[in-house]
């Protein structure tokens, strides 16, 4: 999946001014499917429009170890990755309104800062155990 | 979905994941999806639409409650 011109200059100012450095570690397979290839190429698309932003692509089967490290079950996968490790995950292509939901996460995690009001995160700072949040969404 | 990988960003706690539907029929079923977007929370509940702040906390408070006072 080629991005377009103006996809191009979204994706340049969006990620112009980032924070910090983000990797986006992408799960595809040797033999991969429609949606793995096209999600690659996004990837690394990504990458090469923002200075701060790299790409990392694994292959869901010999490198099972670091899908397990990253929690990754299933492929296409896209792990955002900036200072640490946050839990921010994306499978399936993200395409459409997803493909901004990539370009705010690679911002946030960027940032090391989410942003959230005062009392969502002293909520989220008292949490009782740990919380998998699951966001099914489509591409349109 | 920005506010779930928000939630990650904050919370060591807490792990967000964009699942894109077509992708993954399996997941559909299994959780019950039949319209987008819907949150899955921990495997067991679920809170449906594009939630402002306020109410994705309140959906993590009810998902969360059950589990927290059987301890």
């Amino acid at each position: 999946m080629l991005l377009g011109d103006r996809e191009r200059e979204i994706v340049k100012g969006k990620l112009v001014d980032l924070a910090g450095p983000v990797r986006l570690v992408m799960f595809t397979q040797e033999i991969e499917c429609e949606y793995c290839r096209d999600t690659r190429d996004m990837v690394q698309q990504v990458a090469d429009l923002a200075d701060q932003v790299t790409a990392e692509i694994y292959n869901f089967v010999t490198d099972k170890e670091k899908a397990e490290e990253l929690g990754v079950d299933k492929i296409p996968a896209i792990a955002v990755i900036g200072a640490q490790d946050y839990g921010v995950r994306f499978y399936g292509i993200p395409g459409g309104y997803e493909f901004a939901a990539l370009l705010e996460a690679i911002s946030d995690v960027a940032a090391g800062d989410s942003g959230l009001a005062p009392e969502t995160r002293q909520f989220l700072a008292d949490l009782p155990e740990d919380v998998h949040l699951q966001v099914f969404t489509t591409p349109t | 979905m920005r506010l779930a990988h928000k939630m990650a960003v904050e919370s060591d706690r807490v792990r967000a994941d964009c699942v894109e539907a077509m992708e993954f029929p399996h997941l559909v079923n299994r959780y019950g999806v039949r319209g987008v977007p819907r949150t899955v929370i921990n495997d067991a509940a679920y809170a449906d639409g594009a939630l402002p702040e306020a109410a994705l906390v309140e959906a993590l408070q009810q998902a969360l409650a059950p589990s927290s006072s059987e301890e």
